[in-house]
């Protein structure tokens, strides 16, 4: 048993290596998972910030054919179209498979949805950790890609992150297919996970816990993990086509050799709109649990609440051809698209008044993460509204590929969804790390990034009524202020981005030391404020007892 | 050992497979990338050892702790809910390549299915065989597995996992006939594509299938597998009648209704 001990041994003071390279426990995997999502999210984020300087005015300025520029400059520019679709291509793959869903789904998922049901680990500790490599190796694919040799005699691929046919099978060089391959990665890294969390899910809950008695961010995670485990396999299956298209002749897409262009537009966004609910359900899950906590009230209508994620995942998966109404679907089927659209606000809305009633009457707390609750409850409310405008199929002839449908977007996937990271990242990061972030840090942050993200995507709706269509480098001089203050409120909103980065360094290097296993209130009534803070590598080693968790209350 | 762990489920040690198997997986598809540029095999033979490596490491490690009594009841179930959700996502991925079927014979774009020109494989001969074939390797599995549950006979559950090893090759074999004859092209029409994807990934399937059979009658033949636990070989009939599943489906729809 020499060897065993030894094991032991190593197993309790793992070298640097051993513990991040060779990890098979949860919350150290949901730390590198938090830690490379914010990594690849800065990478986009510069991105978008380069975008926004080149629509800040009109004529293009810093995306030349003469060389890319940083600074304004009286030389010659010669617009090159090329390298401004690889930015909003690379901006938009690595924002929707690199960055929200691994914080949330892998970071988040990860570190407290085995915490929140009791259960030791993971039910697969090692596949988790391969779950985190392949994404890993996706995310660096995804940006390799945009310096390999690809279209137009330059680098990188510049399709559009939906990489619709013909544009991406046709395409040259190595950028596309490596980009291809990394949202198949990615996929694989995705299905593993979700394999993992619903089994641990449905097979590890602390005794007592049954499903009705489960808090909401497992169940989150546990939609969520169904979405990806039956809609990812579908896109793989579209990508693949997309790989023997470009490399092997077939003609899936290809309506020269019998294919079908539109066949990969179903394909994708029967994959994509699940995808949209994937990045927004964990988020539901995390903003119920700092609701109830800076309420100091239990959350109202768990059941609902409950089953309203349900319904939003199974809705997610019958409505995905309201992506395509300009494609010529027929009158039926753009009749049910619409409908079937529409149904979602009611789940939704359901949420959105439980968490308003959850407040009702409460005695709330301004602390940092209820402040981000507020700005995802005001943020996700317009975009959900404007989601309902875009639904109807008449409509949506004028706003299709408008900036009003990047405004509706950006509204909640980047102010719904990024608020929900941060409002967990601040509800948690002591109980992670055992120190707390300075709040005035944390507030000036909140309003910094809610004036820039709301600066940035409001006025988009203008230009989208006034006609602007997306995807282009230049626009008409009509477009010009809109996009001036645009490009104000992205530049604040990548300045408090950088900021947050200082706080969370700040943080884990000086912040203040906190020991207290529940730092907030008796409603952070979940079982991760009953372990030590920060936790030990291994947490419930003897399993919860029913008292710890079941307060009696939201049922 | 300073902690004590009070509980059924698994906590393991730190592992090296998941990191190594991702630079397996980085290396064959950028290689596989290099390939498709004319860059040569190399690299992407390369990805594909490393990766065959890995899995050979890390299954090793999992039977190790099977052996040594890791396998408790409740990690059973995980070990379980993971095969079936595993072959679930499966499911999802030959819907796509069904989907792409069914769009294209019931809206061809020339208007005709198949299309002109395509002359289609007459399902009453090979493919009917085949069918058979597979059904019957899927029947053997099923006996094997009864003797070992209900009758504990080692030497029958051995005796079946080669019937159905021996029918999966011959099946591997026909399509590999079959495909040779094949009046289509993979390229530049869409039955041939359609065609060839969705039988081939199946064919691959068939032949992981295969795979996961034979290391379970290796692993029956050193008496490792118990009347009360037997995951691996539970996991390989699993998927091995997924696969017989999947390919009625591919039989009535592509063969028969499609052509």
């Amino acid at each position: 048993m020499a060897d065993a001990a030894i094991q032991a041994h190593d197993h309790e003071h793992p070298g640097f290596f051993t513990r991040w390279f060779m990890s098979t426990n949860h919350k150290d995997i949901g730390i590198l998972y938090l830690f490379t999502a914010a990594f690849f999210g800065l990478i986009a984020v510069v991105f978008s910030v380069f975008m926004r300087m080149e629509l800040m005015e009109p004529g293009v300025q810093f995306m030349c054919l003469e060389g890319m520029r940083l600074l304004p400059s009286a030389e010659e520019c010669t617009p090159n179209g090329h390298l401004w679709n690889v930015v909003v291509t690379a901006h938009g793959i690595l924002m929707m498979f690199f960055v929200v869903i691994p914080a949330l789904f892998g970071g988040f998922g990860n570190y407290f949805m085995p915490l929140m049901i009791g259960a030791p680990d993971m039910a697969f500790p090692r596949m988790n950790n391969l779950s985190f490599w392949l994404y890993f190796t996706g995310a660096s694919m995804a940006t390799l890609s945009v310096f390999l040799p690809g279209g137009d005699g330059q680098t990188g691929s510049g399709v559009g992150w939906v990489l619709y046919p013909p544009l991406s099978t046709s395409e040259a060089g190595m950028s596309m297919d490596l980009a291809l391959f990394a949202v198949h990665v990615s996929g694989a890294s995705s299905i593993l996970g979700a394999i993992n969390m619903i089994t641990t899910f449905l097979n590890m809950r602390a005794p007592g816990m049954t499903l009705h008695k489960t808090p909401l961010f497992p169940w989150s995670i546990f939609v969520t993990a169904w979405l990806i485990l039956l809609s990812l396999p579908v896109l793989a299956g579209a990508i693949t086509m997309l790989i023997t298209d470009r490399n092997f002749g077939t003609t899936f897409f290809d309506p020269a050799g019998g294919g079908d262009p539109v066949l990969y537009q179903h394909l994708l966004w029967f994959f994509g709109h699940p995808e949209v609910y994937m990045i927004i359900v964990p988020g539901f899950g995390i903003i119920s649990h700092v609701t109830a906590t800076f309420s100091r009230k239990p959350i109202f209508g768990y059941l609902p609440m409950v089953y309203a994620m349900v319904a939003i995942g199974v809705l997610g998966f019958v409505v995905w051809a309201h992506h395509m109404y300009t494609v010529g679907l027929s009158l039926t089927q753009q009749s049910y698209f619409m409908l079937a659209t529409m149904v979602i606000a009611v789940p939704t809305g359901i949420k959105i008044f439980s968490w308003i009633a959850t407040m009702w009457g409460g005695s709330i707390e301004f602390k940092t993460p209820m402040l981000f609750v507020f700005g995802f409850l005001f943020l996700f409310t317009i975009g959900g509204v404007t989601g309902i405008v875009l639904s109807q199929a008449a409509v949506d002839r004028y706003y299709h590929d408008t900036y009003y449908v990047v405004a509706h977007f950006h509204y909640v996937m980047s102010l719904g969804a990024v608020f929900a990271i941060f409002a967990g990242i601040y509800y948690w990061i002591a109980k992670m790390s055992g120190r707390q972030y300075p709040e005035w840090a944390g507030k000036l942050h909140f309003w910094t990034f809610f004036i820039g993200a709301n600066l940035t995507f409001f006025p988009q709706h203008f230009l989208g009524r006034q006609g602007m269509p997306r995807r282009y480098i230049d626009y008409p001089e009509a477009f010009a202020s809109w996009n001036y203050l645009s490009s104000i409120g992205a530049f604040i909103g990548a300045a408090s981005f950088v900021f947050f980065i200082g706080v969370i360094l700040y943080t884990l290097r000086a912040g203040k030391r906190v020991s207290e296993a529940n730092y907030w209130n008796e409603h952070a009534d979940t079982l991760e404020w009953t372990v030590p803070t920060p936790p030990p590598a291994h947490t419930f080693e003897t399993l919860p007892t029913p008292d710890m968790w079941d307060k009696g209350h939201a049922h | 050992m300073a902690h004590t762990k009070n509980h059924d489920y698994q906590i393991l040690p730190p592992s090296i497979w998941p990191f190594l198997g991702a630079i397996g997986g980085f290396t064959l598809l950028f290689g596989a990338v290099l390939f498709f540029h004319d860059h040569g095999p190399w690299v992407l033979l390369a990805g594909a050892l490393i990766i065959a490596y890995v899995m050979f490491g890390w299954w090793s490690d999992v039977i190790r702790e099977a052996h040594e009594g890791e396998h408790t009841p409740v990690v059973r179930i995980s070990l379980r809910y993971g095969m079936i959700l595993f072959i679930l996502s499966e499911v999802m991925f030959f819907s796509a390549w069904f989907w792409n079927f069914f769009k294209h014979a019931l809206y061809p774009m020339s208007g005709q299915w198949p299309p002109a020109g395509i002359e289609t494989f007459d399902p009453w001969h090979l493919p009917l065989i085949n069918t058979l074939i597979l059904l019957l390797s899927g029947a053997a599995v099923t006996w094997a597995h009864h003797e070992l549950v209900h009758n504990n006979n080692r030497k029958a559950l051995v005796q079946g996992l080669a019937i159905a090893i021996v029918l999966g090759l011959l099946f591997t074999t026909f399509q590999a006939v079959e495909y040779s004859e094949a009046p289509f092209g993979f390229a530049g029409n869409i039955y041939g594509a359609s065609f060839f994807m969705a039988t081939g990934f199946h064919g691959a399937h068939v032949i992981i299938g295969t795979i996961f059979l034979f290391v379970c009658l290796v692993r029956a033949m050193r008496g490792e597998f118990t009347r009360q636990e037997h995951i691996g070989f539970e996991a390989a009939a699993w998927y091995w009648h997924f696969v017989d599943v999947v390919w009625l489906f591919l039989f009535a729809v592509i063969y028969i209704w499609g052509s």
